[in-house]
């Protein structure tokens, strides 16, 4: 009774295992493959956009909340999305590896025997008189079929590669996305905003944010320093957009190590093995020094503010916890100056031309014990009240009830993406394989053809097959038609 | 010659390859109406050989003109193109006036190779209709001043990727025009004969065949300029693949087009499910080029609209 129960258990697996790698289930996951990626080119996603999904969270609650739950706003790496690419490489393991198998067995095998009646098949030629197998073997070795002799038929095939290529097309595919799970397992990724003269160190502690694959340990970055040297940006004076992005760094790789100056540039990051640095993206920080009321120093450095258009209108905040009471600035740093009735202050070119920097003054409690992790570019101004207002040139100081405030100038910054991804080497080879191997799959021609002497004996049959339908295969068999009748006329 | 003299002249070249396409234009729409009244002559006088002769003569001219129009109009446009390029001193491909531009010229350059290879002169007339409307909208709403290039757009996988996708997306576009034209015959043979105006074309099945054929010889172009994309974008932007608007649906065009070369090798589709299939990958790649760059967001954002 067990034994009956097993054989039919083995038999559903071996039903469901055939019906998953059929072709036509494939071709369904392929296409389910497609469909489930468009959500995520039309919802924002949390990787690229995380803004954007809160903004859809605080517009339009209910529904956001739903969308979560099916990972909409996360579409790649959602369980369902990993479903069907799994399934789908599942199918095609089983498909393919089964296959390269048999097209392993087949190297140097011959080809199929000769079928019995010619008639049927396509460009079926009867060439008279006399011509022998022989000559056709001959043209056929010449233009590189493989053949099969026997007593009164020729079987030849070409075209092998085409299975070649399509094999190769479809294990690099497999090899791709290994290299893309290396990646994301193995891998590293962070971001840190660098002002100009600072030093970078390549530690956890350095970055902004940073995110480690599941399999790869803390200790694990490479041990480099970069060391800011000069920031140049240049922009069009009539289109104000960016023409050119140059990063002038002084690197030791490991710490400690002799310095060698490097550029980057957005087309052209730094490289150490398998970590690159990028530039990301850049901005101002404001130099200011603050003063309490007897005059002495709670706060002097440049304040990393976020651009905020095109044309590098910048806000932040400056926190000093340490004052007593804790006093707060809402800045906005504008590098060349305009105001209009509408907009107010706002910048008009992305350079410093007539830099300015807007404060306002707050008093009160900074809310950074509540124990909420706060953004350093805002200030929570719930328990705060405004004491202060002011507009700033570059040497200009305010004093306001508490102290004073002075604008000292100003300092580039730089965003560092630095990535280290193990496995991208393997996703290029397994890229270029890929491509060659479509190009040999879907270029080469596979056809047979036959050559057979008649049952009278004094005439060749001639026919072939072309696989899928390939043209050509009509003027290959005129051209023996014609020199096998050629022979016979020369004779 | 300055930039801005070589800016007004791509403009002028492309005016003129307009004017000449239209000429091109209504030497095809003549060709078409012309071979309608062989067919009513040839039915009606079957005994009148000299008439259907001359007839028949008088089409083939016009058509011949409607293909030198066709090689002219993309001369000139070829040329517009350069003189693009060489007002900015860059490859003439940073942003959707110039893309459009290079995009009809690879879609015209398909067609006139497709040309010289099979017998495609009935595809004249779509063809320049679409070339037409690809220009127009190009040159009115789409139209920038030349300018230079935003720093994530100086690489050489500019000219690599752009170009191959280009090329790509002329094929593509090819391919769906036999689509549909193949749809529409058999829509009009399963109700009954070919009206009299598609009696010249070919057969459903060389269609069905062409359609494949150019699919089939552009695939791989297409999976190579993917695959330049991904390349840059690891150089440009620290990641190779991002799932980018622009990128889901370049992964999606080859996806549809992946399973339109599947359904039709190994499990043998053929004719009008082939037909719908190949036409729906098109779209995806007409989307992609429409949507993705003009509402769409992401980091392809040059269109510069």
């Amino acid at each position: 009774m067990s034994e009956i129960q097993e054989l039919e258990t083995a038999g559903v697996l071996r039903w469901m295992w055939r019906q998953l790698t059929s072709m036509r289930t494939a071709l369904l996951l392929l296409l389910l493959l497609g469909l489930a990626s468009i959500p995520g080119s039309i919802f924002p996603q949390r990787s690229q956009n995380p803004m954007k999904v809160q903004q859809y969270f605080t517009t339009n609650p209910t529904l956001a909340h739903w969308m979560d739950k099916f990972q909409l706003f996360s579409v790649y790496g959602s369980p369902w999305f990993a479903a069907i690419y799994i399934l789908l490489f599942i199918s095609l393991i089983g498909c393919v590896l089964p296959r390269t198998v048999d097209h392993l067995k087949k190297i140097g095998a011959q080809p199929p025997l000769t079928p019995r009646f010619l008639e049927k098949m396509e460009a079926f030629t009867v060439v008279e008189n006399g011509a022998s197998l022989d000559e056709a073997a001959i043209w056929l070795k010449r233009h590189r079929f493989r053949i099969r002799r026997e007593d009164s038929s020729i079987s030849a095939e070409k075209g092998y590669s085409r299975e070649t290529g399509n094999l190769l097309f479809h294990l690099s595919l497999i090899l791709i996305l290994l290299a893309v799970a290396v990646g994301g397992l193995l891998g590293s990724r962070g971001e840190a905003i660098v002002n100009v003269g600072e030093r970078f160190v390549n530690t956890p502690t350095s970055y902004d944010n940073l995110s480690f694959g599941k399999f790869q340990k803390e200790g694990s970055l490479t041990p480099f320093a970069l060391t800011i040297k000069k920031f140049k940006a240049s922009y069009n004076i009539t289109t104000n957009a960016p023409t050119d992005y140059t990063l002038t760094v002084d690197a030791e790789n490991p710490v400690g190590s002799r310095m060698t100056t490097q550029i980057i540039r957005v087309n052209k990051p730094l490289t150490y093995g398998s970590t690159k640095i990028y530039l990301q993206a850049n901005g101002y920080s404001p130099v200011v020094t603050v003063k309490d009321a007897t005059g002495k120093i709670t706060f002097q450095g440049p304040v990393v503010f976020l651009p905020q258009d095109a044309n590098l209108t910048s806000t932040g905040a400056i926190k000093l916890p340490d004052m007593n009471p804790q006093i707060g600035f809402v800045g906005s740093f504008v590098p060349t100056y305009d105001r209009s009735a509408t907009r107010g202050a706002f910048s008009v070119f992305p350079e410093t031309l007539d830099p300015r920097l807007l404060l306002s003054v707050w008093q009160g409690n900074l809310g950074l014990d509540s124990g909420n992790p706060q953004s350093v570019y805002r200030l929570d101004t719930s328990k705060m009240k405004q004491i202060g207002l002011k507009q700033l040139a570059v040497g200009e100081s305010y004093n306001f009830s508490e102290g004073s405030i002075t604008f000292d100038g100003w300092k580039p910054w730089v965003n560092l993406q630095i990535v280290d991804d193990p496995g991208k080497m393997y996703a290029l080879l397994g890229a270029i394989l890929a491509v060659l191997g479509l190009m040999v799959s879907l270029f080469t021609r596979q056809r047979r053809i036959w050559v057979k002497i008649d049952p009278t004996g004094k005439a060749l049959h001639v026919a072939g097959l072309a696989k899928n339908g390939t043209p050509g295969l009509d003027d290959e068999i005129a051209q023996l038609v014609q020199v096998l009748s050629k022979k016979e006329s020369e004779a | 010659m300055s930039s801005t003299s070589y800016a007004y002249l791509s403009n002028y070249l492309i005016y003129s390859s307009m004017a000449v396409y239209t000429i091109a234009f209504f030497a095809h729409a003549i060709e078409v109406s012309f071979s309608v009244r062989n067919v009513e002559v040839a039915v009606g006088a079957q005994s009148e050989n000299s008439a259907t002769k001359f007839d028949f003569s008088r089409t083939q001219r016009s058509g011949r003109i409607g293909t030198a129009m066709m090689i002219l109009g993309f001369v000139l446009l070829f040329a517009g193109v350069i003189a693009r390029g060489l007002s900015a001193h860059r490859v003439p491909w940073g942003n959707m006036y110039e893309f459009s531009i290079t995009g009809a010229l690879a879609f015209s350059g398909a067609y006139l190779y497709a040309l010289a290879k099979y017998k495609l002169r009935w595809l004249g007339l779509p063809v320049v209709i679409a070339v037409l409307l690809t220009l127009g909208t190009a040159i009115t709403v789409l139209y920038r001043p030349s300018a230079p290039l935003v720093p994530a757009l100086k690489s050489t996988w500019l000219a690599i990727h752009v170009s191959a996708a280009i090329a790509s997306g002329g094929v593509f576009l090819l391919a769906n025009c036999v689509a549909a034209t193949y749809l529409i015959l058999d829509r009009m043979e399963s109700k009954g004969a070919r009206k009299a105006w598609a009696e010249k074309l070919p057969s459903l099945e060389t269609l069905d065949q062409l359609a494949y054929r150019l699919v089939a010889f552009v695939f791989p172009l297409w999976t190579f300029a993917v695959i330049a994309g991904a390349i840059w974008a690891e150089n440009a932007w620290g990641r190779y693949w991002s799932w980018d608007p622009k990128e889901t649906w370049a992964f999606i065009t080859w996806v549809a087009y992946a399973a339109y070369l599947h359904a039709r090798v190994t499990i043998g589709w053929r004719g009008r499910r082939a037909a719908w299939l190949c036409l729906f990958a098109g779209s995806t790649f007409l989307f992609n080029y429409v949507w993705v760059n003009i509402w769409g967001s992401g980091l392809h954002t040059y269109s510069g609209l």
